[in-house]
């Protein structure tokens, strides 16, 4: 059966054609959702895409937390569905408390857009599942707020608990632990701030991305 | 009765601050020499309708707990006056 995926559309998203013409590539069916619906339409794997949900105003994600469509999100999380945040996705997802932690302004204040190297550090997810530690993935970053911070005791668990997924080889924007991207502990729920889906195709510099968008197809 | 509300968002102590570094950084280049602990944050204000004071005061408490802070990052200092 081909893989529905739901794709969230906010009120300043921009990444969500990207998504979908990424996940279709691979063979799966996508739909944009409205964040003023209830409805994920019957979604098998929900992503929430970058940009700048609802103009990013008061912080990234604050104000996406409370779109209706995000209750039937963290339903849908919580009954174990695979749930992807990636960039301004991540900043809802710890916004709305799927994940721990929070993204603050780079390091060095600089706007970010480049590629970044990440290593695998854990297959234990949605995204990263039958992919060997250790593999190294060249995928892009785009981002002012993408330094990820939590508190130490946090810090402790995600790392003795493995949910750090991917980290970056050259950190970018002073992320604690070079955290790229985490998952929950069910490891249905995963951000990150890389744009996997904009290293799908050669023709594009990299299709790194590719490994990482079938795993999450097939959770 | 009416109260004006003034809400001072802060990032939390231990949690790094770059554009209060850099401002900080580039003071002694104008010439303001010995300026230390240079902290960004945003103010938001606005009118609030309650009780009395210590039922504003609880008031903005949770909504800067649920929505105008992120806990995690930032701090409040939140004034409450008649207005």
């Amino acid at each position: 059966m081909t893989t529905r995926v739901g794709i969230v559309l906010f009120p300043g998203s921009n990444c969500e054609h990207d998504v979908a013409h990424a996940v279709r590539t691979l063979g799966a069916e996508a739909r944009l959702l409205w964040h003023g619906d209830v409805d994920l339409q019957g979604a098998d794997v929900v992503v929430i895409p970058g940009g700048f949900a609802h103009g990013d105003y008061l912080r990234p994600g604050a104000i996406a937390r409370f779109s209706p469509i995000m209750a039937a999100v963290s339903d849908f999380a919580e009954s174990g569905g695979p749930v992807l945040g990636i960039c301004n996705g991540f900043q809802v997802l710890t916004e709305a408390g799927l994940l721990p932690g929070a993204l603050q302004k780079n390091k060095g204040l600089k706007f970010l857009c480049t590629n970044a190297t990440l290593e695998v550090t854990s297959s234990d997810s949605i995204l990263t599942q039958g992919i060997d530690l250790g593999t190294r993935l060249d995928i892009p970053v785009n981002h002012f707020e993408g330094n990820y911070t939590c508190s130490p005791e946090t810090l402790a668990e995600l790392e003795t608990e493995g949910r750090v997924i991917l980290r970056y080889v050259d950190n970018p924007n002073g992320s604690v632990g070079d955290i790229a991207g985490i998952t929950n502990a069910g490891g249905n729920v995963v951000g990150l701030m890389p744009h996997p889906e904009r290293a799908s195709d050669e023709l594009l510099g990299s299709a790194d991305g590719v490994p990482l968008l079938k795993a999450l197809l097939a959770a | 009765m009416d109260f004006t509300a003034r809400v001072t968002v802060n990032l939390r102590d231990g949690i790094a601050d770059p554009q209060g570094a850099t401002i900080e950084r580039s003071l002694p280049a104008l010439g303001f020499d010995g300026v230390t602990g240079v902290a960004v944050g945003k103010v938001i204000t606005f009118t609030i309708s309650a009780a009395d004071d210590e039922a504003a005061r609880g008031e903005v408490a949770e909504m800067c707990d649920k929505f105008l802070t992120n806990p995690v990052i930032e701090d409040a200092r939140i004034e409450v006056e008649r207005a």
